[in-house]
């Protein structure tokens, strides 16, 4: 009965999301405004009913109510209760039905913090919004309906062990809040050109939500990273891996726009720019769906496929690119920047971002698209080495951190080149001396000594803006949050880019074969393996490798464990780590070797760490610049404003 | 209006032009860095290049991993059901290799032995690398899910 409602559920939201789109645009397009003010109730419906049929597929796993199929192959009775609830977007159906649900709340969120915002704009956002909506919940409806019924099996097949992990719990509702927060902007540029109003207003509106997007992203993709660094066994924590890309894509994209943003609303330039940045944005996420859900990839990751699916994603993708881009051909030569500035300023700082990050983009973009068109054309199968990133990555980050350190300092339009060489001549002296450092530290490498030199280039100049910023005022808090926001996330670059720099030059890694009471001395520290012991687990059995490491003074007990899950014959590695800020220890546990040996995976890997601290940080410069002041004085501001101005954009 | 237009028009050159020599490296470094895949019967027929990094895939052949007593060495064979090729390799094995799974291995060719640098086996039971799945069907007595559906 529950997987009933929730399936009629669903069919509610669909038609909730006709109306979202259907009268709000038409509405805005003719003037009618009585049509303009069903937009937000219908989003907050919309919210309403897939609040609910999520809520029914919750309810099925819960109550192992194994009649509905998607329950049936993704959980078991003997799963862990967190683990049934992360089971609802484990696969294919429901993690669409999250992604649904997270758009939905999103265009909730846009509906109640939209008042500042003229009514004929946010039924414009929400109209776009809607179509969105309809795109995923048609094709999960015909498709991949979660609440499908079968005779009910005694048992479930139990949710893929890989995924019964805590990280991997809450990765994917961090990563599609991200995703599926990028069509706010651009929903937001889309309404923007409909309304013929591409000025620095919608830019003001809609970065607190680019950036929203932009942090969860971030974090998202973070906590991606940190599962597959302890989970998968192997001690990477970035493998290039075409899922990985696919999130990394709309990342940078995002990123390049939260910073052209800040020049329309600021300066009123690059508007056609900043328009194409969102559009690709959202684009990118849609496409990162259609890589991740289709099957076109070779990807440890395509954990549910199915080719047909992907057609019908494929078709969406190709509509909400060609529909944006075609409505930008129109629009876009109405868009003029009639705005000056000099080679020396902000403005180009902020472009050469762009450009460097777009750039960015379109390696990674070529080298995760290039061997699938290459399968496609029938040329056979290839894959593109981890080098080709690496290297591209490596070399487009030295003018970007570069960049980074210099146009947080500089003043908009203009600014003045002897002052500037006055300060970045001590921020290049500290950059150097920290490399010399850490060449004394851990020996050369011109690599580290780069990396870590630019790292200290970024924090030391984000100190002198910061210094910069506070005189002549008095007190701390007079200076923006944006501001801070954007101090947070430089430093968390080149937090993150420390970590990037020492782990991936200083790393010491090696298999060994061990017995019992033998060790094995690896950068400093000795691993002792002591014995093996039979463990069992809730829904699992397996052995556990009981590993001293320890270098004198510190020692520390691992716990490597090989398990195997009742409900596949599926053997997986638990990593034994011990975390430390400035190194981490890991060791993993192979197959046994014979004679009582076994084969053990051990890492020493310096300053890994400081990878995940790095976009905490920045994530936390996303909370703090959308927290910004002016943000919500603007959504204090009352309802009369907001009412002139939508009469007029009306008309427009 | 003129100076605009050309203005305007020595700008798209630049974009062009700037993006075009981008491409074209981007492609470059690409190719360097594909390694493309080959089945047993492709390698053994030859085509596959010497001293240069490819892709291997196939079924792991039943009773042919035979291990060094104590150490991390590894041999085994991998075949498309027409022909095999061994595979040599030193480390820890994923934790879903076994003897008629399916696996792709990264690596060179020497001596008519496959080194391998990386052996994948994919995290999922039923899951055959597309890569394998494909040869495998263009062999004729190959019948689809027999080998890889263990389950």
């Amino acid at each position: 009965m529950i997987p009933e409602i929730g399936h009629f559920a669903l069919i509610l939201a669909l038609g909730m999301a006709f109306i979202q789109t259907v009268f709000p645009l038409a509405g805005a397009q003719f003037g009618y405004q009585g049509w303009i003010h069903v937009a937000k109730p219908a989003a907050r419906l919309q919210a309403f009913f897939l609040t609910l049929s999520f809520a029914a597929l919750v309810w099925a796993f819960l109550a192992d109510d194994f009649s509905v199929r998607y329950v049936a192959s993704n959980s078991n009775t003997k799963l862990p209760t967190l683990y049934k609830v992360s089971a609802v977007w484990g696969a294919h159906e429901g993690s669409l039905l999250l992604w649904a649900l997270i758009l939905a709340i999103w265009g909730m969120m846009v509906s109640f913090f939209s008042r500042s915002i003229p009514q004929v704009m946010t039924a414009r956002v929400l109209g776009i919004l809607g179509i969105v909506s309809i795109g995923f919940l048609l094709f999960m409806l015909l498709t991949s309906n979660p609440f499908d019924r079968i005779p009910a099996p005694l048992e479930g097949r139990d949710l893929n062990p890989l995924l019964q992990d805590f990280g991997l719990a809450v990765h994917p509702p961090m990563l599609y809040m991200g995703y599926v927060g990028l069509a706010v902007p651009f929903a937001f540029a889309i309404a923007a050109m409909l309304g013929g109003h591409l000025d620095a207003a919608w830019a003001r509106w809609s970065r607190p939500w680019t950036n929203a997007a932009w942090m969860f992203l971030t974090l998202g993709i973070a906590l991606g990273s940190w599962w597959a660094y302890y989970e998968l066994g192997w001690g990477g924590w970035w493998f290039w891996d075409p899922v990985e890309n696919a999130s990394f894509m709309p990342w940078l994209v995002a990123t390049a726009l939260m910073h052209s943003l800040a020049v329309t609303e600021k300066r009123g330039a690059f508007k056609a720019w900043t328009v194409l940045l969102a559009i690709f944005a959202f684009s990118l996420s849609l496409l990162g769906t259609f890589l991740v859900r289709s099957g076109v990839l070779t990807s440890v990751h395509a954990f549910a496929s199915d080719p047909e699916r992907g057609v019908f994603i494929l078709g969406f993708l190709a509509f909400v690119i060609g529909s944006s881009l075609t409505l930008f051909a129109i629009r876009g030569n109405q868009i003029r920047s009639f705005v000056h500035f000099s080679l020396l300023s902000r403005e180009s700082g902020l472009l050469l971002n762009n450009i460097l990050l777009v750039v960015i983009t379109l390696v990674v973009l070529m080298g995760t698209i290039y061997p699938i068109l290459h399968n496609a054309m029938g040329w056979g199968n290839l894959s593109v080495g981890k080098p080709y990133f690496d290297f591209f990555f490596a070399v487009l980050s030295v003018p970007l951190l570069l960049a980074l350190g210099v146009a947080a300092l500089l003043r908009w339009k203009k600014d003045d080149a002897a002052a500037l060489v006055k300060k970045l001549v001590p921020a290049l002296i500290v950059s150097l001396l920290a490399g010399v450092l850490v060449m004394l530290w851990f020996g050369f490498s011109l690599g580290a000594i780069l990396g870590v030199g630019l790292a200290v280039w970024v924090i030391w100049l984000s100190g002198v803006a910061v210094r910069d910023q506070l005189r002549g005022k008095r007190r701390l808090s007079s200076i923006p949050r944006g501001f801070w926001g954007m101090i947070l996330g430089h430093l968390g670059v080149a937090v993150f880019t420390i970590g990037v720099t020492l782990t991936s030059i200083y790393s010491v890694e090696k298999d060994v074969g061990l017995g019992a009471g033998e060790s094995y001395e690896l950068s400093g520290y000795t691993f002792t393996f002591n014995e093996i012991r039979e463990i069992e687990g809730p829904n699992y059995s397996g052995t556990r490798g009981i590993v001293t490491a320890s270098d004198g003074d510190y020692s520390v007990m691992l716990y490597p464990e090989k398990r195997t899950y009742f409900s596949s014959s599926m053997p997986m590695t638990e990593a034994g780590i011990d975390a430390g800020l400035t190194r981490d220890l890991f060791v993993a546990l192979g197959e046994p070797l014979g004679n009582g040996k076994w084969a053990v995976r051990l890492y020493h890997k310096p300053f890994i760490r400081w990878i995940w601290l790095g976009t905490i940080i920045m994530g936390i410069g996303g909370i703090v610049a959308v927290t910004d002041k002016r943000y919500l004085r603007m959504a204090r501001r009352k309802k009369a404003t907001a009412a002139s101005v939508s009469s007029r954009g009306a008309t427009a | 209006m003129r100076t605009h237009r050309k203005r305007r028009l020595s700008m798209v050159l630049g974009l062009v032009v700037g993006v075009g020599v981008a491409v074209t490296l981007i492609l470059m470094a690409l190719s360097e860095n594909i390694n493309h895949f080959y089945d047993p019967t492709q390698v053994v027929g030859g085509e596959a290049p010497q001293n240069h990094t490819f892709r291997i895939g196939g079924m792991v052949v039943d009773g042919s991993v035979q291990r060094d007593e104590g150490s991390l060495k590894v041999r085994f064979d991998l075949t498309d059901y027409k022909e095999q090729v061994t595979v040599s390799y030193e480390g820890i094995l994923p934790d879903l290799f076994r003897e008629g799974q399916g696996i792709v291995a990264i690596g060179k060719l020497s001596d008519n032995v496959f080194v391998a640098e990386e052996v994948l086996a994919k995290h999922d039971e039923n899951y055959m690398p597309a890569e394998v799945k494909q040869s495998l069907k263009q062999v004729a007595d190959y019948k689809e899910g027999q080998p890889g559906a263990a389950e």
